[in-house]
C-alpha cells in the first residue's frame, strides 16, 4: 500500500492547490474504462516490472535506511509515480499518462527532498523492461542485473534535488514477496484492493551528496510495486504504513488505513529471511500512536507501538528526524525509522491524510 | 480676504471669456498631445511586459534554436535526462474565423511557475491535457471567433488580444507542427551538469529580455512618438504664457488696487497661484480627457504599424492607467508654472505705487532679445557639435531638440532684422510707419511666432523625412519585388511539381527559401538567390565589392542587409560567419527597410549544402506582364492553392506601402495638431495685442487713415511675419530632416535614407501658416474695424 491517493490527488491538484483525498473531480469512485485488480494474479515478469497503462495509478517506490562509517543515519526515498487520464498510451503529448517522481534525504538534523512532473509520450519519464529502467527528468532506477536474475535484483539509484543527491547501487539478497493473497492485496472490507508486491531484500551502498559533501554509505533498501485503479473507500481519510528490517532477518510490512466512520482496516505480510510470507488479516495488527510532533503546523504522530500478537511482535518506533514530511503537491509524512523492543531492526514509515 | 481678493482677481475672466477660453484650451491641448502618447506609449509597452511576462521571457532564460524556428520535440527530453529544468513553448500563427491568431503552446507539467500564464485551476489539469484540448483566450477574441474557434475556449482576460494559450500538444496540432517546438524556458538554476552544446548541440541559451524582444525593437518608435508628444506639448505652452501674461498685465490695476487696500503682496501672490493651480488642474483634466480620446482614436493605426513593422501585438483597447493620467495632470500644473513663473514673480514684487503699464509687457527689452539670440546661437552650435559626434538615438533627440530651440530663439532677432532692412527700403510714410510698427510688434508675438516657426519647421522636417522615405521605398519596393508572382507550396512534393509545371510556361522560377537564424546574437534570416538577371539588375545594393555577384555565385560570401551591416559593424570585405560554423567574406550591403531583422543573402547552392533541410515551398517567377493572369489562374486550376499561397506583385507592394502610410499616420496627425496649436498662440497674441496696440493705432488713425485702411494694414501685417516666419522655418525645417533621416532613423531601425526635396509640400506649408495668420488676425482686426471712434478719441484724454 502506498502513495494511492498521493498520486491521484497532486496530480489533479496540480493547479488548483491541495485537493482533499477523495475530492478529485472525475475520478471519485468509478473506475471508467480502467482495468481493476482481480483475485488469484498471474504475474509475467519482466513485463508487470514495466507499466500497467490500463490500470490508473501505479508506483515504483524505494526506500532505504543508510549508515556512513562514522555510524551516522540517513534515510532516502526515491519514488515513481504513473496516473492516467485514459487508460491508454499514445505517442507525443496526446499519451494520457501522466508521471511524479519524488525523492528525498534525511538525516537525524535535516530533511531535503524534490519532486518532478512528467507527460509520458516524450520521453521525460517512463518505465521500459528490457533491459529494465525506470525514469523520470535525471532521476533513475536502472536494471544491472544479470541475463536470467530478476531485472529488479540488481539496481542503480540515482536523484538530486536541492542541497541533495545519491547514487546508490541495490543487491537483492533474496527473492521477490507478494502481499495479500499471492500480490492481490485487499484495502477495505468492501473490496477495493491493489496488485502490490515487494523487494525488501536490498543490500545497499554507495554515496550521498549533503550540500556539496559526498558521503559513502551502506545500509537496506526495499522496493514497492503497487497498481490499482480503486482509491480508497470513501470512508477512508489516509494510513499509516511501515517497512522493517530485523536484526534477525525477517521483516515485516504493515499497515492500517483509518476509517472516519467504521472500525480501521489493518494488514501486515511477515517475511521470513528466506521470503516466505505469511499475510495476516485485519485486526491481526495493533498501531498505538505514543507521541505526536508538530510538523508542517499540524500534529503528526512520530512514535508509534506496533503489535502482532500472532508473532510475539511488541515494539516501538522512533523516528530518525521527526520533521520527514514532504511538502509536494500532496504532502505527507515518509522518513526512516529505527525499532525497539520485543524486535530490533529499522524500516520506513509512511504516514498520509494528516491534514 | 482671500475670498474677496480672489472673487476681484476671478471677475477678470468673466469679463474676459475668450482668454479664459484660450488659457484653458491652450493648457488643455498641450496637455492632451502630451497624455496622448504617454497613454498610446504604456498602452503598447504594457502589451509588450505582457506578452514577455507571459512566458517569462522577461525573466527567465531561454533555450533558442540557433537557426531555424523550431527544435525537434526529443531536445527536450534529451535536456531534462540530463538534468536541466527546462520547458517546452510553441508559438505559432494560425488563421481562423478571418483572425490572425497568435497560438501559444505550454507545458503545465514543467514550466517554471513565472512562465505559467494559466488559470487552469477552474477546469483542471485534465480539461487541459484533454485529447479535444482546451485554449485560453481574451473574451474579445473568443467572442470574435464564435464558432470559428480551433478548440474549446476558456476565458483569461489577462491575455493579449488575439492570443490564444493552449497544451503544447493542442499547439502544435493546430500549428501543424507535430514533434517541433519554438523554444525551451530554462528554470532559475535549471542548468545540469553537462554543458548545452554537448547535449543539444544548435540549441543556444538567450539572457531575459524585459518586455522581450519586441520591446527592444519597438523602443525608437516609442522614443519617436514621446519626442513628438514633448514638441506638441511645449507648442501648446506657449499659447498658455501668452493668455496669462496677458492676463496678469490687464490686472495690474486690480492688483494695485487690491495691494492700496491692504492685501498684504504674499497673500496677494499666493491667491495668484492658488487661481493658477485651478485653472491649470481644470485645463489638466480636461487634456487628460481628451488625450484618453485622441489615444484612444489612434491606438488601432498604431497597434497596426506595430504590428505590421514589428509583429508586436497590441491590445487594441485603452485603458486608463493611473500613472500617465496623473503625469499628464502634473505636467498641466508644472506647464501652467512655468509659463506663469515670470508673471507671477513680477506680481508678487511690483511696488504698490508702481502705474500700471500694459505696454511693458508687450516690450521686450533689446538686452532680453540679444540675450535670447545669444542662447539660440549657442544651442545652434551644440546641435551642430552633436551632429558631429553625437552617438546614439538620445543624443539624435538630443540635436533635434537643441536645434529646434536654437532655431526658434534666433528667430525674433532674425525677423528684427529683416524688417529693420525692409523698412529702409520702403517708400512714403505709411509704408515706413507699416514696416516700424510690424519690427515694435515683434517683440510681443515673439512667443507665438516661435511656436509657428516650431510647427512649421517640425512639418518641413517630418513632411521631407516622411516623403524621402516613401520615395526610397518605393523605389526599393520595384527593385525587391522585380519578380511578377509570388508562389508557396504546401508542401515539398507540392513544391516540386509546381516546378516541374512552371518550368515552361514562365521565364523563370527565383526559389525564395530561408532560414531563420541568430547572427550575432541577432535575428536574421539566410537567404538563398540562384544567378539571374533578376538580381543582378534590380538588387537594391548600396555598397558592394567589384564583380559581388560572381564571386556570391562563387560561394565566396554573402550580402547582408543593412541593418545587419550597422548593427553587427560589418562592412563589405569583413568576415561573415553563419551558424554551423560556416565563413565567408561580407560581398556587399543592401537596403531592406520595414525589416526589424536582419537578412543576409548566400547563393543558393551553398544554402542548401549548409542547411539540407531548408524548407523549399517559396517561389518567385518572372513572366511577362501579360501572362501574370493566365499563368496565376493556371496555377489555380492545376494546384488548388488556397488564398495568400499565390499573389501578385501589386498586391504585395500594395499591402507593404498600405503598412507603411498606416507607420506614419500617427506622425502626421501630431503634425497637424502642433501646426494648429500654433495657429492658436498666434491668435492668442493677436487678441492681446490688439487691445493694448491701440495707443500706437489712434493716433494713425487721427492723422487721417481710415480704420477699414488700419484693420487691413493689421492683417497684412500678420499675415506678412507670418510668411516670414515660414521662410525662416524652411531651412531649420530641412536641418530637421537631414537629423530625422541621417540620424535617428540610422539610429532607431538602421537605415539611412536619401534626402528628397518637396517644394509643393513647402508652398502647401507657406498657404497653409498664411491662412492661419489671417484668421488669427481677421478677429481683433475686425475688432479695430468697427471700433467707434469716440474709444480711439479717448485715448487721447485718458490717463493711463
Amino acid at each position: 500500500m502506498r502513495a494511492w491517493i498521493v498520486t491521484l490527488a497532486a496530480l489533479a491538484s496540480l493547479a488548483s492547490g491541495p485537493a482533499s483525498a477523495q475530492g478529485f473531480a472525475g475520478l471519485g469512485l468509478e473506475v471508467e474504462g480502467f482495468a481493476v485488480p482481480a483475485p488469484d494474479p498471474d504475474f509475467d515478469f519482466p513485463a508487470d516490472h514495466g507499466a500497467h497503462p490500463e490500470y490508473r495509478v501505479e508506483w515504483w517506490y524505494v526506500t532505504a535506511t543508510l549508515e556512513d562509517a562514522e555510524g551516522n543515519a540517513y534515510g532516502i526515498q526515491w519514488t515513481l509515480f504513473r496516473s492516467a487520464m485514459r487508460p491508454e498510451t499514445g505517442p507525443g503529448w496526446g499519451d494520457p499518462q501522466l508521471w511524479m517522481g519524488h525523492a528525498a534525504l534525511s538525516t537525524a538534523t535535516a530533511h531535503y527532498h524534490d519532486e518532478r512532473l512528467a507527460r509520458g509520450g516524450v520521453g521525460q519519464a517512463g518505465v521500459r523492461t528490457s533491459p529494465f529502467r525506470a525514469w523520470i527528468d535525471e532521476w533513475s532506477m536502472i536494471s544491472h542485473a544479470e541475463a536470467g536474475a530478476d531485472a529488479l535484483s540488481a539496481l542503480h539509484l540515482s536523484a538530486a534535488g536541492p542541497g541533495f543527491a545519491y547514487a546508490l547501487d541495490l543487491t537483492a539478497e533474496g527473492p521477490l514477496v507478494f502481499h495479500g493473497e499471492g500480490g492481490f492485496s485487499v484495502k477495505a472490507p468492501g473490496g477495493y484492493a491493489s496488485y502490490y508486491y515487494s523487494q525488501p531484500f536490498y543490500r545497499v551502498s554507495g554515496a550521498i551528496t549533503l550540500e556539496g559533501r559526498e558521503i559513502a554509505v551502506t545500509g537496506q533498501g526495499w522496493l514497492d510495486r503497487e497498481w490499482s485503479s480503486q482509491p480508497l473507500a470513501p470512508t477512508q481519510d489516509g494510513w499509516d504504513w511501515f517497512s522493517i528490517v530485523f536484526d534477525g532477518g525477517d521483516r515485516l510490512m504493515a499497515f492500517r488505513l483509518r476509517d472516519r466512520e467504521g472500525p480501521d482496516f489493518t494488514a501486515a505480510t511477515w517475511i521470513g529471511p528466506d521470503g516466505a510470507t505469511e499475510a495476516l488479516p485485519d485486526g491481526a495488527l495493533r498501531l498505538t500512536p505514543l507521541e505526536e510532533a508538530d510538523v508542517a503546523g499540524r500534529p503528526v504522530p512520530v512514535r508509534w507501538r506496533l503489535q502482532l500478537p500472532a508473532r510475539g511482535l511488541d515494539i516501538e518506533t522512533t523516528p530518525l528526524n521527526p520533521q520527514s514530511w514532504m511538502p509536494t503537491l500532496f504532502p505527507y509524512w515518509e522518513g526512516a525509522i529505527a525499532v525497539t523492543g520485543s524486535h530490533a531492526g529499522r524500516g520506513y514509515l509512511e504516514m498520509t491524510g494528516y491534514e | 480676504m482671500h475670498g474677496a481678493a480672489l472673487a476681484a482677481l476671478l471677475s477678470h475672466w468673466r469679463r474676459h471669456p475668450l482668454q479664459l477660453a484660450m488659457l484653458l484650451a491652450g493648457l488643455a491641448l498641450a496637455t492632451a498631445l502630451w497624455t496622448g502618447v504617454q497613454a498610446i506609449n504604456a498602452e503598447a509597452r504594457a502589451s509588450y511586459d505582457r506578452a514577455a511576462a507571459l512566458l517569462g521571457q522577461d525573466s527567465l532564460v531561454q533555450l533558442v534554436p540557433e537557426r531555424g524556428q523550431t527544435l525537434p520535440e526529443g531536445v527536450f527530453a534529451d535536456l531534462r535526462r540530463a538534468g536541466w529544468r527546462v520547458s517546452p513553448v510553441l508559438e505559432g500563427r494560425l488563421e481562423a474565423g478571418g483572425q490572425r491568431l497568435r497560438i501559444i503552446g505550454i507545458e503545465p507539467l514543467t514550466a517554471p511557475p513565472a512562465a505559467q500564464p494559466l488559470p487552469i485551476g477552474t477546469t483542471g489539469i485534465e480539461g487541459f491535457l484533454a485529447p479535444e484540448g482546451l485554449g485560453f483566450a481574451p473574451p474579445a477574441t473568443i467572442a470574435a471567433l464564435g464558432d470559428a474557434a480551433p478548440l474549446p475556449l476558456n476565458s483569461a482576460p489577462d491575455l493579449a488580444e488575439r492570443t490564444i494559450i493552449a497544451d503544447i500538444g493542442a499547439a502544435q496540432r493546430l500549428l501543424g507542427q507535430e514533434g517541433r517546438i519554438s523554444r525551451l524556458v530554462l528554470w532559475p538554476g535549471g542548468e545540469g551538469g553537462r554543458p548545452l552544446s554537448e547535449i543539444a548541440p544548435g540549441v543556444i541559451a538567450q539572457q531575459p529580455q524585459p518586455g522581450g524582444e519586441v520591446a527592444r525593437l519597438t523602443d525608437s518608435f516609442h522614443l519617436n512618438l514621446t519626442a513628438f508628444g514633448f514638441l506638441s506639448f511645449a507648442v501648446g505652452l506657449f499659447i498658455v504664457h501668452a493668455a496669462i501674461g496677458l492676463a496678469f498685465e490687464q490686472r495690474r490695476p486690480t492688483l494695485r488696487t487690491l495691494r492700496a487696500l491692504g492685501l498684504p503682496a504674499r497673500t496677494l501672490a499666493t491667491v495668484l497661484l492658488a487661481e493658477l493651480l485651478v485653472l491649470a488642474l481644470l485645463a489638466g483634466a480636461g487634456g487628460v480627457a481628451l488625450g484618453y480620446g485622441g489615444a484612444a482614436a489612434l491606438l488601432p493605426d498604431v497597434a497596426a504599424t506595430l504590428r505590421g513593422l514589428y509583429g508586436a501585438e497590441v491590445a487594441g483597447a485603452l485603458s486608463l492607467r493611473p500613472g500617465w493620467a496623473a503625469a499628464g495632470l502634473a505636467m498641466a500644473m508644472l506647464g501652467a508654472l512655468a509659463a506663469a513663473g515670470t508673471s507671477l514673480w513680477r506680481s508678487a514684487r511690483m511696488p504698490i505705487l508702481a502705474p500700471a503699464r500694459p505696454r511693458a509687457w508687450a516690450m521686450a527689452s533689446d538686452g532680453t532679445a540679444r540675450a535670447q539670440a545669444a542662447l539660440g546661437l549657442v544651442l545652434l552650435l551644440a546641435a551642430f557639435g552633436l551632429a558631429l559626434w553625437g552617438q546614439g538615438l538620445v543624443a539624435g533627440f538630443a540635436l533635434l531638440a537643441a536645434l529646434l530651440l536654437g532655431a526658434a530663439l534666433v528667430l525674433p532677432l532674425g525677423l528684427s532684422l529683416v524688417l529693420a532692412g525692409l523698412a529702409r527700403a520702403a517708400g512714403g510714410p505709411l509704408a515706413q510707419w507699416f514696416w516700424a510698427d510690424a519690427r515694435q510688434q515683434v517683440p510681443g508675438l515673439s512667443l507665438a511666432l516661435m511656436a509657428l516657426m516650431l510647427a512649421l519647421s517640425a512639418n518641413v522636417g517630418v513632411g521631407t523625412m516622411v516623403g524621402s522615405f516613401r520615395a526610397a521605398f518605393t523605389i526599393w519596393l520595384d527593385q525587391r519585388l522585380a519578380s511578377e508572382i509570388y508562389v508557396t507550396a504546401r508542401s515539398e512534393a507540392e513544391a516540386e511539381d509546381l516546378r516541374a509545371f512552371l518550368a515552361p510556361r514562365v521565364d523563370a522560377v527565383l526559389p525564395i527559401w530561408s532560414v531563420p537564424a541568430r547572427i550575432a546574437g541577432e535575428r536574421a534570416d539566410i537567404y538563398g538567390v540562384i544567378d539571374h538577371a533578376t538580381y543582378r539588375l534590380s538588387w537594391p545594393m548600396l555598397e558592394g565589392l567589384p564583380g559581388v555577384w560572381d564571386r556570391l555565385d562563387a560561394g565566396e560570401g554573402g550580402l547582408i542587409s543593412e541593418q545587419m551591416a550597422r548593427r553587427a559593424a560589418l562592412r563589405p570585405g569583413d568576415t561573415l560567419r553563419l551558424p554551423g560554423g560556416w565563413e565567408g567574406l561580407v560581398l556587399g550591403v543592401y537596403a531592406d527597410y520595414g525589416n526589424p531583422d536582419g537578412q543576409v543573402v548566400i547563393a543558393n547552392d551553398l544554402l542548401l549544402a549548409l542547411y539540407p533541410d531548408v524548407p523549399r515551398l517559396r517561389h518567385a517567377l518572372r513572366v511577362p506582364p501579360e501572362r501574370i493572369g493566365p499563368v496565376m489562374a493556371e496555377l489555380a486550376g492545376e494546384f488548388g492553392l488556397p488564398e495568400g499561397a499565390m499573389i501578385d506583385q501589386t498586391a504585395v507592394k500594395r499591402f507593404s506601402l498600405e503598412v507603411f502610410e498606416r507607420t506614419f499616420a500617427v506622425t502626421a496627425a501630431l503634425n497637424v495638431l502642433t501646426l494648429g496649436v500654433a495657429g492658436l498662440a498666434l491668435l492668442a497674441s493677436l487678441v492681446t495685442l490688439s487691445g493694448l496696440r491701440l495707443a500706437q493705432v489712434a493716433p494713425v488713425w487721427a492723422m487721417g487713415v481710415t480704420r477699414a485702411r488700419l484693420a487691413w494694414m493689421e492683417l497684412a501685417r500678420a499675415v506678412m511675419l507670418a510668411a516670414l516666419t515660414a521662410v525662416l522655418a524652411l531651412p531649420a525645417g530641412l536641418a530637421l530632416a537631414w537629423v530625422l533621416l541621417a540620424v535617428v532613423n540610422v539610429e532607431a531601425f538602421g537605415w539611412r535614407l536619401p534626402m528628397l526635396f518637396f517644394p509643393w509640400e513647402w508652398a502647401r506649408l507657406l498657404a497653409l501658416a498664411l491662412v492661419a495668420a489671417a484668421l488669427a488676425a481677421a478677429l481683433p482686426a475686425r475688432a479695430l474695424a468697427r471700433r467707434p471712434p469716440a474709444e480711439m478719441v479717448k485715448l487721447f484724454a485718458q490717463e493711463r
